[in-house]
C-alpha cells in the first residue's frame, strides 16, 4: 500500500476477514425448521387448486402454508399494496410464491416443495410493456384500474418554440437491459416468536423498518410486536428492499403459525427467479439543437417495464423524469415517463435508481448531436452543462452548493490524457489490428430521496460512565461501511478516538424509523443526525459544567475558545455525579423540497452531486471482443469521511457499470428469466476489468451537517454510456441498445 | 478408519458420510460458517477452502475428497493466538472488504497464490483471483491487498 494512502477503517473488518462475522444463514436456533417456496410454471394463470397432501406425507415435512393461512393482509407494498406474500387467486409472474413447505431440514423442505400439486388455468401473459398499454390488454392488477403503474411528466417552456429555433433535430430510441443485483449472499431470514410475544426477525435485508412493516402486515401485528435485527449482509445494491422483506415475512408467517423458529434461506435459483430487477427501459428522444450546440428542446417518452408489481417503480421513474435531460440546461422540455405493469418479473430499486437508463441514452445523444453539428464531445457538453447558478429543467436553481461538473470533467480528462489519446481512435479503420476507443460521460444527480419520500433520520449518542460511547443511527449497514462512517463522524465531532466508540447492533426497536438506506443517503442523512446528536451532547456537557457553551477536541472538554477545562473522562464522570445523563438523541431533517406532479416543476432535491467517468478500450475487429484498458472516475462527494472506503464505492460502481454495458442481461422467456445462476448471468470477473483510478473531489455541502454527500449510486450511472461512447470511437458504430453486442 | 485434518484438528469421518457435501459439513456439522454459499454450483468461489494448500470449491467437494488431506478454512488462517495473517491485515488496511461475503474465499485463494508465488505481479494476482466473484469492490483493492501482503511477507 502506498504510504500516502489512507488506511481503510471498518468496524466489522476483523470479523469479516476471520470468518467470524455471522450472516443470517450462519445462525441456528434450537428446534429450528426450514421453509422452501413453491413456484408456478407460468407467468399468468388463475389458481384452481393447491393440494399439499402428497407433500405432507414426505419425509420431514411439518406443514404446507398457502395464502389462506395468512392471518393479516395477504398483499403488501411500499407504495401500492399489490404484492401477495403468497399468491391468492391469480399468478401474475413466474416469481410468485404459491405455497411454503416447512420441514425439519432444508433438503426435506425442498424435496417436499416438489410434491405440492398445483392446478392452474393459464391466462394470456402480457410480456411487452407496449402491449400492456393497448386498450384491449387484460388488467394485471385490476384493482389498480390500469396497466399504467404510474406516469410522471415534465412540462417546461414550449416545444414548438424550441423546434422553431432548432437547426438540427435528432430522433433516437434507446433500450436498456433488465439486470440482476447479483449480491453474493442470497436472501435469508430466520424468525422466531420470543417469550415476550414479539416476532423477532433476523434477515439479510437493507431496510429493516420496511421489513418490519411487511412482517407486521402479514401477521396482523402492531409494529411494536415485531423486532427486526440486522446482522452482516452480503450485498444489496438496492436489491434487498421489498424482495428481502418478503422473504422475512414468509419465514415469520411460518414461525408464527408453528410457534417454532423457521429459517428461509434462498438458493441462487430462487433468488434470480423471484427478486426484482433493474427496470428495462425504452427511451424515445426527440431533441433540437442550435448550430452553436445549444439544446433548444427535448421531448422524451420513456417506458419502464415494472413487471407484475409496483414496488418502487413510481420513485425510480420519478428520478428518470427529473434527470431526463442529463446534466444539461434545456429551456423547453416535454417528458412522459411511464412505469407499466406486465407479467414479467417485477422491477424495483437498483443502485442508480432510474438514472443509469437515462444517462445511457442522453450521454450518447449529446455526442451524436455534436458530431452532426461539427462540435466535438467536449464542446457540445461545455455549451450545455449545468454550472453555478444554472436552472434545472424542473426550475431548481443550483446555487446552494458548489456546482463542480466542469471540474469533474476536466479532472478526469486530464488524468486520462483524453485530448492526446482521442487522436488514436480507430472509428472502425480496417487498417487497425485492434480498434482503439476512448470515451466518457458526465452526470449530475439529486441527492437522497428528494420529493419522492419523507427524508429524515436520527442518531443516539449514549456515553457510558467510563467514557466509552455507544452510537446508533437509523441507517443500515449494507456492506458499504455506513457504521464505520458514523463512527468516524462521531469521533470527529466528539474529539475522541474512534476506538472509544462502538456502533450498537441495529434493531427496529432501538431507534425510530429512519427510512431506507438507499438513494446514497446513509452518510448524508445518518451522518447529519450524528452531528446533530453531538451538538446536543455538547450542550449537555456544557450544562454539567455550568457554562453556556463548550467545545470538544483531542480528548478534552474545552471552552468555546478552545482552552482545556477537563478531560473527556472527567467531564463524563462529572455528568454522572451530577445525575445528568450524557445521552443525546439528534435528528436531521433534509431541507425542504417541492414538486408539482402535473408540470414536473419544483426543487426536486435539496442538493446535487457531479461526476465524470472515462474509459479506454479496444475492440478486436475479428472476434468483436471488447477489452477494457483503463477506467478513471472523479466524483464530488462533498467530504470524504473514510477515503479508502469511498474509493471502494468508485471501483465497485465502475465495475458494475461496465457489466451493464457489456455483459449483464436477463432475457425473459414466457415471463421466466432465462439465467438461473451465476454461470449463465455474467458479472465482471477480475480479468474483465482494467486498473481503475478514483479521484475524490471535495466541496463540503452547506446543507449537509457533516459536509458529506453520497457516493454509492453516482459511481454506477456513468460507465455504461462512457463505454458506449468509447465503442463508437473504436468501431465507428453507435449502439443504442444494451447489452452492447458489437456487430 | 478414515480421517481428515481441518484447521489443524483431526476429524474421524464415518464411512456413511463420504458422499456428503463438504461445504454443508463445514457449515452445519462443524459450525465453520465462515465458508459461504453464494451459488452452490462451483461458480462464485465464496465457498473456497484450501485442500493441501490448493484453493478448491467446497460446494463441489465431498468428504471423500478430503480423506487424509489437510483442509484450511477461513477460521484457520489467523494464528492460534488470534493474531492476523499479514494477508488478512492487508485486506483490512487496503479497503478490500465491503459486504465481506466473498472475503473468506478471496483470502484463501490469495493465500494459495502466495504459497506458490510469493511475489506475484498485479497481473498475476488479477489472473489468480479471476476465479472468485466479488460484486462490491471491482477487485481493485483486493489486488492492492494481495500485493501489500506479498511485500510484507517477503520482507
Amino acid at each position: 500500500m502506498d504510504k500516502n494512502m489512507d488506511k481503510a477503517f471498518r468496524n466489522d473488518a476483523w470479523a469479516k476477514v476471520t470468518g467470524t462475522a455471522k450472516y443470517t444463514d450462519d445462525y441456528t436456533l434450537p428446534g429450528m425448521l426450514h421453509a422452501a417456496p413453491v413456484y408456478p410454471n407460468c407467468a399468468s394463470a388463475r389458481i384452481l387448486k393447491i393440494d399439499p397432501s402428497d407433500a405432507l406425507k414426505a419425509e420431514g415435512v411439518v406443514a404446507v402454508f398457502t395464502a389462506k393461512d395468512i392471518p393479516g393482509s395477504v398483499k403488501f407494498g411500499q407504495i401500492i399494496k399489490d404484492y401477495p406474500t403468497l399468491a391468492e387467486e391469480f399468478v401474475r409472474t413466474t416469481g410468485d410464491v404459491l405455497a411454503l413447505v416447512v420441514a425439519r431440514s432444508r433438503a426435506q423442505a425442498i424435496a417436499g416443495s416438489r410434491e405440492v400439486r398445483v392446478e392452474l388455468e393459464m391466462r394470456r401473459a402480457l410480456l411487452d410493456p407496449e402491449e400492456a398499454l393497448l386498450p384491449d390488454a387484460p388488467l394485471i392488477n385490476p384493482e389498480h384500474g390500469s396497466n399504467i403503474c404510474n406516469l410522471h411528466h415534465v412540462r417546461t417552456g414550449d416545444i414548438a418554440e424550441g423546434e422553431k429555433h432548432s437547426d438540427l433535430i435528432l430522433e433516437q430510441t434507446f433500450t436498456t437491459s433488465r439486470i440482476e443485483h447479483a449480491y453474493l449472499e442470497p436472501e435469508s431470514a430466520l424468525c422466531h416468536l420470543r417469550p415476550d410475544g414479539v416476532m423477532e426477525v433476523l434477515g439479510s435485508m437493507q431496510h429493516p423498518f420496511s421489513t418490519r412493516r411487511f412482517v407486521a402486515s402479514t401477521l396482523g401485528l402492531k409494529l411494536s410486536e415485531v423486532e427486526v435485527k440486522t446482522v452482516p449482509m452480503g450485498g444489496g445494491f438496492g436489491g434487498k428492499d421489498d424482495t428481502a422483506a418478503l422473504v422475512c415475512a414468509r419465514a415469520a408467517l411460518c414461525a408464527w403459525l408453528l410457534k417454532k423458529p423457521v429459517k428461509l434461506t434462498y438458493t441462487r435459483e430462487w433468488s434470480m427467479r423471484e427478486s426484482y430487477k433493474r427496470h428495462p427501459y425504452k427511451l424515445q428522444y426527440r431533441a433540437g439543437f442550435k448550430k452553436d450546440g445549444k439544446i433548444q428542446f427535448v421531448k422524451v417518452r420513456m417506458l419502464a417495464d415494472g413487471g407484475a408489481y409496483c414496488s418502487v417503480s413510481p420513485w425510480v421513474t420519478w428520478r428518470s423524469t427529473v434527470q431526463c435531460c442529463g446534466a444539461y440546461e434545456v429551456p423547453n422540455v416535454h417528458a412522459d415517463v411511464y412505469a407499466v405493469y406486465t407479467n414479467n418479473p417485477f422491477s424495483g430499486a437498483m443502485r442508480g435508481f432510474g438514472s443509469p437508463q437515462v444517462n445511457f441514452a442522453i450521454e450518447q445523444l449529446i455526442e451524436m448531436a455534436g458530431e452532426k453539428l461539427g462540435l466535438d464531445e467536449l464542446q457540445i457538453r461545455r455549451v450545455n452543462m449545468v454550472k453555478q447558478g444554472s436552472t434545472t429543467i424542473t426550475g431548481q436553481v443550483l446555487d446552494t452548493h458548489v456546482v463542480s461538473l466542469s471540474q469533474a470533467m476536466d479532472t478526469v480528462l486530464k488524468e486520462i490524457d483524453y485530448e492526446k489519446k482521442r487522436k488514436n481512435c480507430s472509428f472502425g479503420n480496417p487498417m487497425h489490428e485492434q480498434w482503439y476507443g476512448i470515451g466518457f460521460a458526465i452526470s449530475y444527480r439529486g441527492m437522497s430521496l428528494g420529493a419522492e419520500g419523507v427524508d429524515f433520520n436520527s442518531a443516539i449518542i449514549n456515553v457510558q460512565p467510563d467514557g466509552s460511547v455507544l452510537i446508533e443511527t437509523g441507517v443500515h449497514e449494507n456492506g458499504q461501511g455506513s457504521e464505520s462512517a458514523m463512527i468516524l463522524i462521531a469521533s470527529e465531532e466528539l474529539g475522541i478516538p474512534k476506538e472509544l466508540i462502538r456502533y450498537r447492533m441495529p434493531s427496529t426497536s432501538n431507534i425510530p424509523d429512519g427510512g431506507t438506506t438507499v438513494a446514497s443517503r446513509g452518510t448524508l442523512l445518518g451522518g447529519g443526525a450524528v452531528v446533530k446528536a453531538a451538538e446536543i451532547l455538547k450542550s449537555i456537557l456544557a450544562s454539567a459544567l455550568d457554562l453556556p457553551e463548550i467545545s470538544l477536541k483531542a480528548g478534552n472538554v474545552c471552552t468555546k475558545e478552545g482552552k482545556k477545562l477537563l478531560t473527556w473522562n472527567e467531564a463524563i464522570r462529572l455528568c454522572y455525579s451530577k445525575q445528568i445523563y450524557p445521552y443525546a438523541f439528534g435528528t436531521f431533517q433534509a431541507p425542504k423540497v417541492s414538486w408539482d406532479e402535473a408540470t414536473g416543476q419544483g426543487n426536486a432535491y435539496f442538493t446535487w452531486v457531479y461526476a465524470c467517468q472515462a474509459v479506454e478500450l479496444s475492440v478486436d475487429p475479428k472476434t468483436k471482443k471488447v477489452t477494457l484498458i483503463n477506467m478513471v472516475a472523479a466524483h464530488d462527494v462533498g467530504k470524504a469521511i473514510n477515503p479508502a472506503l469511498a474509493k471502494g464505492q468508485f471501483y465497485g460502481g465502475m465495475a458494475m457499470g461496465a457489466g451493464y454495458a457489456l455483459w449483464e442481461d436477463l432475457p425473459v422467456e414466457k415471463g421466466l428469466v432465462k439465467p438461473t445462476n451465476l454461470h449463465t448471468y455474467r458479472i465482471a470477473r477480475a480479468k474483465d476489468l482494467p486498473e481503475m483510478k478514483a479521484i475524490l473531489i471535495e466541496h463540503p455541502d452547506p446543507n449537509s451537517p457533516s459536509g458529506a454527500k453520497g457516493i454509492g449510486e453516482p459511481t454506477n450511472e456513468l460507465m455504461a454510456p462512457a463505454i458506449a461512447n468509447a465503442i463508437y470511437r473504436a468501431t465507428g458504430v453507435r449502439y443504442p441498445n444494451q447489452p452492447l453486442r458489437i456487430k | 478408519m478414515m480421517q481428515t485434518t481441518i484447521n489443524n484438528k483431526l476429524y474421524i469421518i464415518d464411512e456413511t458420510l463420504l458422499e456428503q457435501s463438504l461445504v454443508y459439513y463445514l457449515r452445519e456439522e462443524l459450525g465453520l460458517t465462515g465458508t459461504k454459499i453464494g451459488c452452490d454450483i462451483g461458480v462464485c468461489g465464496s465457498c473456497t477452502v484450501l485442500v493441501d494448500m490448493q484453493a478448491l470449491r467446497s460446494c463441489k467437494l465431498k468428504l471423500k475428497d478430503i480423506i487424509d488431506k489437510s483442509v484450511i478454512t477461513i477460521e484457520g488462517v489467523a494464528a492460534e493466538d488470534g493474531s492476523l495473517h499479514p494477508l488478512q491485515q492487508a485486506f483490512i488496511d487496503c479497503g478490500a472488504i465491503q459486504c465481506g461475503f466473498c472475503t473468506p474465499g478471496m483470502v484463501l485463494f490469495a493465500l494459495a497464490l502466495l504459497h506458490k508465488n510469493p511475489a506475484p505481479s498485479r497481473a498475476e494476482i488479477r489472473a489468480a483471483i479471476n476465479a472468485n466473484l466479488c460484486r462490491c469492490t471491482g477487485y481493485q483493492q483486493i489486488i492492492d491487498a494481495v500485493q501489500q501482503a506479498a511485500k510484507a511477507m517477503t520482507r
